[in-house]
């Protein structure tokens, strides 16, 4: 018979070994009988002859050698009964396991898919990325690792380290026309990008080095899988089909691979073309000619048998000869010294560029270290639970040891049990992963950013907390039966679940898991306070002008015929257009829209001093539009045109910086080359209130604004940013900016962003840490009074007999009550004392992520603690005074 | 090992456990038996000195079937009875061949050393 034909037909098997056994017994009675004995002693003598029937029979099924899988389907049964029994423990130790196990993992599944995740190209480990040391600061650039076009084709004639070199920058695309017109994200990407990267297109084929000459015209698109998958439902007769992209008809020749999204961990392309097809897009193409805008990602695959820092060495000493062949022009000479002293180098870029701050990474890690602490709270808490759920059963552990379970066997029953709750648990977690990382995703999804990730759980963090949470339950499930061995079960049976000893070893151990519950919680605690406070700082503060009620309307006319020179002038026509409108209760344009992260400087001198100051231009009522307060001086008029004396308004921070604090009314400031921005002398006419400028957390900078009229019309493209100020509802404004500008000319395209929306949606990251941090403190203090509740429940229970006696001569029930608050009030004092400790240390390293508070804040961590210790104080009051509630009597039976 | 067992030792069988199954062995192979015969088989052709106790018999007879020495089937028995019948398989047999030879040359040799002792005393 197979074993597993004797594990179905065990019953059977069973009362086989029943019926033989009793055969012999039977026998032996009968012989014995015969032999003279009377029937007792006949059964008597048989019994003592044979031995244990029971012990008998364990030893037949051992031999058997199917006992380990029976006995596992029995141990499983038992669990189960057991865990159905306790629904408390059983929800407690499951949920406990379902966060601890699914915020890690969701939170490191996050920072994998935003950092950590490697490219999925061929070989990523030897892409890497060529920027200047130290990034660039020069002209005007994406971010400070994005190179020019001209250095670009200087790296790619002279680099040697790479076997293949690439670059690509990203812009926003429009496909289709009129009514069919949507958004697409555009890459422009040279020639051999796929080819070096080591992708095959899944239909049609891709760009070649032949495709990446000036010149080129419109070679063509290549498709992302997603896009083709949405916008021709992946058809194969989308390859070679001609589609209008940015109004130019372009044919689709290939399609990349469903895993290749881009080069960016949170972007997503749908529409990639070749670089040098740029001129035949936009035929100025700008970014192509002038070495001061950086746009472009240069990238390369690091040849066989060179390192990384050979690579680096030999850009580094082309270097010279690239920046003194690419010197922009327009420049004054201290900034072309500046230019020529940038020195490229090479990077690791095995898991692509990543757009994050680095306050943001450090951020994600901190969320990370914040579930890892949760994670120990919860073990500690699993711990805890086994503990005292193994105190109730000794007696039950003690008793089948005496009835023939062997020591193994009893093991192994409490293992199965530990393993059941755990693996329910980690399958719990999977499930509160995808929960919590699809949350969390969508917490900082706005209006404008949509992080395209992919969120499949990462296995191997799964697999270690699974593993942290599955150990801890199995050790300290198993604790009784190893304590089991070492008392005698006539003992247990006896001492019942009170052994003293016992009893005083494993209260130790219960008090320490607290005291470190409540350390740990009360460092999560003051964690939480700190940056919700900070957030609540971010979005309290005041940022020198009032966002609310604002209207960003960004108005593109280029499909509307007219010469350059005409196009600021149109814009101030749209502008009277849009103040006519009888809600609109101001309007005015500028070139930058405050906290978006953007920035514009230009170097002034004035008198003395040379530094340099933001600079923007904007309309007359642009401070009232605002509501930044005019604090001397007067405000642009309909007067200050293109052929008035340029004049200027600038800020306080300005005038205390760069002023020295004299009257700026009528001072003089020039500003230094650029180009389409000669020097000028500006001639300042008022001041305005400090605000913020490219971010709410920055320091307010040095501002100077000057009349819109006033800007070279070289630099304005043919459209422009308008605030609008209403009380009136948003939707109803801006369908009536709409329908005006529409009335002008049906060619201008319009989009519109509410600017409250957009300052709150700045603070996303501090959001979610202000949010996450709430959360995971609240937890943990939770599970911190749940741990201290059990704790000073079983300390009751195992008082029962005590308190009664207390009771009966004559204790009151006050005092009862107060003699065990006590006792557990040295536990919260002495984890409180350490909490406290461990979150002055840990909190240091989260100092630059707070705005408005230093990390020490006393009132922060008393408040954080007071919370702590109230939390306790219920925790415990409630089993002490459920104990001064009891019957002496009872109390004193209770056994 | 067991709970309860520390305190008084194990009055099971004084025969090693190899050797317990050689006699099985031996015994099935004159026929079908069931256990209860087997036990009185070896109390009586032992004349009382090797002491089995019962209950360990039936492990042995139940691991010997596992391994396929031993198949079993139920048949009536001399009283009436349905019993459990043990017959010695082809498998069984030569295992009983190879341990008969193992035990006489185990026999051999430790004869052979008793006797040198006895030589060393003269």
């Amino acid at each position: 018979m197979n074993w597993w034909l004797r594990l179905i037909r065990r019953r059977e098997l069973e009362r086989k070994l029943d019926a033989e056994l009793r055969f012999h017994f039977e026998r032996q009675v009968a012989d014995n009988i015969r032999d003279g004995m009377s029937e007792a002693e006949a059964r008597r003598s048989a019994r003592l002859k044979f031995g244990g029937l029971e012990e008998v029979k364990e030893d037949c099924r051992e031999a058997r050698g199917t006992l380990w899988a029976e006995s596992t389907l029995q141990d499983l049964r038992l669990a189960l009964r057991g865990l159905r029994r306790s629904p408390g423990f059983t929800l407690t130790a499951l949920c406990t396991l379902a966060l601890g196990i699914g915020a890690n993992t969701a939170i490191f599944t996050l920072i994998d898919a935003f950092l950590l995740r490697t490219l999925p190209v061929h070989d990523p480990q030897s892409i890497e990325q060529i920027h200047i040391n130290g990034g660039a600061h020069f002209g005007i650039s994406g971010n400070e690792n994005q190179l020019s076009y001209a250095v670009w084709d200087q790296i790619r004639r002279h680099q040697q380290g790479f076997s293949g070199v690439f670059a690509w920058g990203e812009g926003e695309t429009h496909i289709g026309t009129g009514a069919t017109e949507r958004q697409a994200h555009g890459l422009w990407v040279s020639g051999p990008m796929f080819s070096t990267l080591g992708i095959a297109p899944v239909r049609g084929h891709f760009f070649t080095l032949a495709d990446d000459r000036p010149g080129c015209g419109i070679p063509g698109a290549v498709l992302s899988y997603s896009f083709w998958q949405s916008e021709f439902g992946g058809r194969d007769s989308a390859v070679g089909t001609t589609i209008l992209i940015h109004d130019h008809p372009t044919q689709i020749i290939g399609v990349t691979p469903p895993r290749f999204s881009g080069l960016v961990a949170d972007h997503r392309f749908d529409i990639a073309v070749p670089l040098c097809s740029m001129t035949s897009y936009s035929p100025s193409a700008e970014a192509l000619r002038r070495s001061d805008i950086s746009f472009l990602t240069v990238m390369g695959r690091l040849k066989p048998g060179w390192t990384l820092a050979q690579a680096a060495s030999q850009l580094a000493s082309i270097s010279p000869a690239i920046f003194e062949a690419t010197v922009p022009t327009g420049y004054d000479a201290s900034s072309h010294t500046h230019y020529k002293k940038s020195r490229l180098s090479a990077y690791p870029a095995a898991s692509g560029v990543s757009t994050m701050s680095q306050s943001d990474k450090a951020s994600l890690w901190l969320l990370l270290a914040i579930t890892g602490l949760v994670l120990l709270i919860a073990c500690a808490n699993l711990a805890n639970l086994m503990l005292v759920r193994a105190t109730t059963r000794e007696r039950e552990m003690a008793v089948r040891a005496a009835i023939g379970a062997s020591r193994f066997r009893l093991i192994r029953q409490l293992f199965t049990e530990g393993l059941v709750i755990a693996i329910a648990g980690a399958l719990l977690g999977l499930s509160a992963a995808n929960v919590f990382a699809k949350g969390i995703l969508l917490l900082v999804t706005t209006a404008d950013y949509t992080p395209y990730l992919d969120l499949s759980p990462d296995w191997r963090i799964l697999g270690f907390t699974a593993a942290v949470a599955v150990l801890t339950c199995l050790i300290f499930g198993l604790v009784p039966a190893f304590r089991g061995s070492q008392t005698d079960p006539g003992d247990a049976l006896k001492a019942g679940t009170r052994g003293m000893t016992g009893g005083r070893q494993r209260a130790s151990l219960q008090n320490t898991l607290v005291v470190s519950q409540i350390a740990i919680s009360l460092v999560l605690l003051i964690g939480a306070a700190l940056f919700v406070q900070s957030f609540w700082n971010l979005i309290t503060l005041n940022p020198g002008f009032r966002e609310k009620g604002i209207i960003l309307a960004s108005v593109d006319f280029s499909h509307v015929a007219m010469p350059r020179e005409r196009t600021m002038p149109f814009l101030h026509s749209l502008l009277e257009q849009i103040r006519s409108i009888p809600q609109v209760e101001s309007a005015a344009t500028t070139t930058h829209t405050p906290l978006d992260g953007s920035s514009w400087t230009l170097g002034v001198r004035a008198g003395p001093v040379n530094s340099s100051s933001k600079f923007t231009w904007v309309s007359p009522d642009y401070f009232r539009t605002m509501g930044t307060p005019m604090l001397g001086g007067r405000d642009f008029t309909a007067h200050d045109t293109a052929t008035s004396a340029p004049v200027a308004i600038v800020n306080q921070t300005f005038v205390r910086e760069i002023l020295k604090g004299a009257d700026p009314i009528g001072q003089t400031v020039l500003t230094r080359a650029e180009p389409n921005y000669p020097a000028t002398l500006y001639e300042i006419v008022g001041v305005v209130g400090d605000s913020k400028y490219a971010g709410l957390r920055e320091t307010i900078p040095p501002q100077a604004f000057a009349p819109a009229l006033q800007s070279n019309a070289g630099a304005a493209g043919p459209g422009g940013k308008v605030f609008v100020r209403s009380s009136a509802k948003p939707e109803s404004v801006i369908s009536a900016v709409r329908r005006k500008l529409s009335e002008v000319s049906p060619n201008i395209r319009s989009s519109y962003d509410i600017f409250e929306s957009d300052v709150h949606n700045g603070l996303i990251i501090e959001r979610l840490m202000a949010i996450l941090s709430g959360f995971f403190g609240a937890l943990a203090a939770v599970l911190a009074a749940i741990g201290l509740y059990g704790v000073t429940s079983y300390a009751v229970a195992a008082r029962t007999n005590e308190i009664g006696i207390r009771l009966a001569l004559g204790a009151t029930p006050r005092g009862v009550t107060r003699s065990i608050v006590r006792r557990a009030s040295y536990v919260v004092f002495l984890g409180a004392g350490l909490g406290v400790v461990l979150a002055i240390a840990a909190a240091r390293y989260a100092s630059s992520l707070l705005f408005g508070l230093r990390y020490n804040d006393p009132i922060t961590f008393l408040a954080a603690s007071a919370f702590l210790l109230i939390v306790a104080c219920v925790a415990s009051w409630a089993p002490a005074h459920r104990a001064s509630r009891l019957d002496p009597m009872t109390a004193l039976r209770y056994e | 090992m067991r709970f309860n067992s520390p305190s008084n030792p194990s009055p099971k069988s004084d025969i090693p456990q190899g050797t317990l199954d050689l006699l099985i062995l031996q015994v099935t192979a004159l026929g079908p038996i069931h256990g209860y015969a087997i036990a009185q088989r070896l109390q009586q052709v032992s004349k009382d000195v090797l002491q089995v106790q019962q209950g360990s018999l039936y492990p042995a007879l139940h691991r010997l079937e596992n391994r396929g020495y031993l198949a079993a089937e139920w048949k009536e028995s001399e009283t009436g009875r349905e019993a459990k019948f043990y017959r010695l398989t082809a498998k069984g047999r030569t295992q009983l061949k190879n341990e008969t030879a193992n035990w006489s040359r185990l026999a051999e040799a430790v004869g052979l050393v008793l006797q040198l002792g006895e030589g060393g005393a003269m």
